[in-house]
């Protein structure tokens, strides 16, 4: 059999003592995902882990849309870590794909060009008063899930399989761009076979499914995004990507990154308002899950919790084949028990 | 129907796997100095006629090793063979021949 090295690959991951940094977009489009994890780290998994309630951007979107200049993001990244060095951390946990990515370039570079680092140190003391330490761990939300999956199993309730038919779950899996292209070794089984998703699917019975345009971009592209005019180039990457996983007839979609999660799950609208296409044989389109409500629905969350009812495609069909109890009727339901009007349905994609 | 403010890009790229390379052949036949062109564009810096038209040499030659032969007649017709594209080329392209010959090819009915 062919030997293969990737596969022993495994990077470094904290055993405990976590600072979260809080991602911003996540916080918007899957308001549940963040609060899934830090619940399955303190009742399922026993560790500590500080939210900080004080975080603030990495710049990472203005940084690669090249309106942030390289200092002012070292300066802002050196004052997260100030925050972590002060509540005494030194295990950085950013939820972010791209936070992580801008994390691990900042302290590479600082590393090859110490100069710089004082530069920052002098910068970051002089506008903030505040002084830090370099983590000594920096670790992706995603490789710690991966790491404790074994673990996280023993307490789940459901599995990847169809009850119906009692096969895996076929999960086409995306890993973000930045979370092992930029620095290979930074990611589990590195960048060209990361394996830190396919590794929680197989072991929580799923069939990670292998296409052509499987390691394509999501289509986020930051500048590509941004400029409205522009977003042609954005959803054609999408497309090509879910033209290319159709034929596999895809479950759902896990992914450990915002931007993947956010644009793979709305281009699909937006796909359908255009071309009056959807890439499912019933289309519903094919649900898009961060691997927290992935995780968290197996561990028996409430989806409402979990924030599945605020994606564009909806994942009721996913779970009906998982076997997943819902209340349908508490979907639109508020925080203080009052029922929210439901938002208007789409033209194309069914609900 | 939704008006976004943009349309999905078509794709630009090209599947070298279904073109029709004989039109290549037959000018690397007629002209084979062609076959050393790395598209560097010191011709394109040069040319008289990109300066006063959207003539590109350069983008021609490499669209024609590409097999994407649509509209590089009409494009052609804008060269003047003054050959100050030949006095600059780092590869020694002999490039009014070349000229010459992609318009008899992608003429010919």
């Amino acid at each position: 059999m062919e030997k293969r090295y990737w596969n022993e690959y495994q990077k470094e991951i904290a055993d405990d003592h976590y600072f979260y940094e809080r991602s911003c977009i996540r916080q918007t489009f899957f308001p549940g995902s963040e609060a899934a994890f830090l619940r399955m780290m303190r009742e399922v998994l026993h560790k500590d882990i500080y939210d900080e309630e004080n975080a603030h951007t990495c710049t990472g979107i203005g940084y690669h849309s090249d309106f942030v200049p390289l200092e002012t993001t070292m300066t802002v990244v050196a004052r997260l870590f100030a925050l972590m060095t002060a509540k005494g951390y030194t295990n950085y946990v950013p939820s972010c794909v791209t936070s992580f990515g801008i994390f691990s370039e900042m302290v590479e570079m600082w590393e090859h060009h110490p100069e710089l680092l004082e530069k920052t140190r002098e910068n970051l003391y002089k506008a903030t008063g505040r002084e830090f330490k370099i983590p000594e761990n920096i670790a992706h939300p995603s490789d710690i899930i991966y790491k404790n999956r074994e673990e996280l199993k023993k307490s789940m309730k459901y599995q990847l399989v169809n009850r119906f038919t009692g096969k895996p779950l076929r999960v086409v899996e995306h890993v973000g761009c930045h979370y092992a292209k930029i620095f290979p070794e930074k990611g589990v089984g590195k960048s060209e076979f990361p394996y830190v998703l396919a590794g929680m699917i197989e072991s929580w019975g799923g069939e990670v499914l292998d296409y052509p345009e499987r390691r394509h971009c999501c289509g986020f592209g930051f500048r590509h995004y941004l400029l409205q005019e522009n977003r042609g180039y954005s959803v054609a990457n999408t497309k090509k990507k879910f033209e290319s996983m159709e034929p596999y007839e895809p479950d759902f979609i896990v992914t450990n990154c915002p931007g993947c999660a956010m644009f793979m799950d709305k281009w699909q609208y937006t796909i359908a308002e255009m071309e009056n296409k959807t890439f499912d044989k019933d289309g519903y389109g094919i649900p898009v899950l961060t691997y927290e409500e992935m995780a968290g629905l197996l561990l028996g969350y409430d989806p409402w919790q979990l924030g599945l009812q605020l994606h564009q495609v909806q994942s009721e069909n996913l779970m009906n084949k998982i076997g997943i109890k819902y209340n349908p009727d508490e979907k639109y339901c508020g925080v203080d028990g009052k029922i929210l009007p439901s938002p208007e349905k789409p033209r194309v994609l069914k609900q | 129907m939704i008006n976004f403010g943009y349309s999905i890009a078509s794709s630009r790229a090209v599947n070298l796997d279904t073109c029709d390379f004989d039109k290549l052949h037959q000018l690397e036949n007629l002209a084979p100095s062609f076959k050393r062109c790395m598209n560097c564009g010191a011709c394109t810096a040069t040319c008289s006629a990109q300066q006063f038209t959207s003539f590109n040499i350069r983008k021609i030659k490499s669209l024609y090793q590409q097999a994407q032969y649509d509209k590089l007649a009409k494009e052609l017709e804008k060269c003047m063979l003054c050959g100050k594209c030949t006095l600059v080329c780092p590869r020694g392209l002999n490039l009014r021949p070349i000229i010459m010959n992609m318009r008899k090819i992608l003429n010919k009915k």
